[in-house]
């Protein structure tokens, strides 16, 4: 095969490019998972929830989250009475170990479990100077860690304190749904430690999926909807005490 | 001609931003990653590098692939619905190479956590007071962890 000095010249930079691309490798995904075919929320069941702290410790091994971080977080909500706007709220370690036995005194006491609302009109992504953190095509709140300056102007604006900076990657950091579980088909490592089905994974795009019917059968509601933004972790069961 | 035999340091002017901007869009091709833009304000890559990350949790479904004679047992009980990985942590290394040996978890810890009697937990929910139940007695010696209604009989 001949090839002239000027088809070479030609050749070598498509040659290159080529390379390059090959060394790049294309990241390991689920070959059946369509972005366009997703919309990713949560449904969380109070009345199941027994607060044994599963979901935490399951999201702090399967996301290294660092000690005193939280990703999800569960709190124990204590209402007297008619005093619903001063409840006494403790989660002592993000309630991993489970919390302290409450005593029957009359008094009302539920868990709530908290975490990323993964919010369709979040204010966390809005507020990110360098295009960082967003909303991905199937509806799940993502950092691009590789990107992230560490401002933490994102931590400030989650009304949810979702976020946290990272002490040691020095980068922001939360909840990413799992991200890198659904999209190969499996469910969160939160609903999949949960004992009790107080958690579920939900996919609002589906049409078969159970949550369609729950929706429509349940009182639900979303934490702080006054703040309109398009939260999908979608509580069951949520007393009008919780902030 | 002459009205601009006076403006040369202006066109030199223009050229000079005709320039910088030329510079401008060279860097930005340079700095500004591949993919950004592909899907909105960021780099659309980022979403396949969150996805590729390790999976620590197997899953049930991976579990019940081989351990068939415990999903008999459990899926009569009343922890059917409760996944393996609830109780004997993140096992998908173990999934990958199962001569990697799960330590089995401490029944005095495991079942406490869920069963011990609290004011906060939901009525419906199967509560003892674990000192007044058991007195000490490991859970398993009358429960089967897998099917823990007394008449499935305690684990062998």
């Amino acid at each position: 095969m001949n090839i002239s000095r000027r088809q070479l010249l030609v050749l070598l930079p498509a040659a290159a490019v080529a390379w390059k691309s090959v060394l790049a490798g294309t990241p390991e995904e689920s070959p059946n998972y369509k972005m366009s075919d997703h919309w990713w929320g949560m449904l969380i069941d109070i009345p199941k929830c027994i607060g044994c702290g599963n979901c935490v410790r399951a999201c702090q091994t399967e996301n290294d989250v660092p000690d005193g971080h939280f990703r999800t977080w569960v709190e124990r909500y204590n209402v007297s009475d008619e005093n619903m706007t001063t409840p006494t709220v403790i989660s002592p370690d993000g309630g991993k170990e489970g919390f302290p036995v409450a005593e029957e005194d009359g008094e009302k006491y539920f868990f709530v479990p908290k975490m990323c609302n993964h919010c369709a009109d979040s204010p966390c992504t809005q507020v990110c100077p360098v295009g960082a953190t967003f909303i991905s095509p199937d509806g799940v709140v993502l950092i691009d860690q590789t990107y992230c300056l560490g401002c933490a102007y994102c931590v400030q604006a989650c009304p949810y304190g979702c976020r946290y900076v990272h002490p040691q990657k020095e980068v922001a950091d939360k909840c990413t749904l799992c991200y890198h579980r659904i999209t190969k088909g499996l469910t969160t490592a939160c609903c999949e430690a949960c004992p009790t089905g107080a958690r579920q994974l939900v996919d609002l795009k589906n049409p078969k999926d159970p949550i369609h019917e729950f929706l429509k059968t349940h009182s639900v509601q979303v934490l702080k909807p006054q703040m309109a933004t398009g939260a999908k972790a979608f509580y069951n069961g949520l007393d009008g005490s919780v902030r | 001609m002459s009205a601009f035999k006076e403006a040369g340091h202006l066109f030199r002017f223009a050229g000079l931003f005709v320039l910088a901007f030329l510079v401008f869009l060279v860097v930005r091709h340079f700095v500004v990653p591949k993919t950004f833009g592909e899907y909105g304000h960021y780099r659309g890559a980022s979403i396949g590098e969150i996805a590729s990350r390790p999976v620590k949790f197997a899953g049930h479904e991976t579990c019940e692939g081989c351990h068939t004679d415990i999903l008999d047992v459990k899926s009569k009980g009343k922890h059917a619905h409760v996944n393996c990985e609830a109780c004997h942590g993140a096992l998908a290394n173990h999934a990958d190479d199962p001569t990697i040996k799960p330590v089995p978890p401490d029944t005095a810890v495991l079942c406490a956590r869920c069963h011990t009697a609290s004011a906060a937990k939901p009525k419906g929910f199967p509560q003892v007071v674990p000192a007044d139940h058991s007195n000490g007695v490991p859970c398993q010696t009358c429960h089967n962890p897998h099917s823990p209604a007394m008449d499935a009989g305690g684990a062998k």
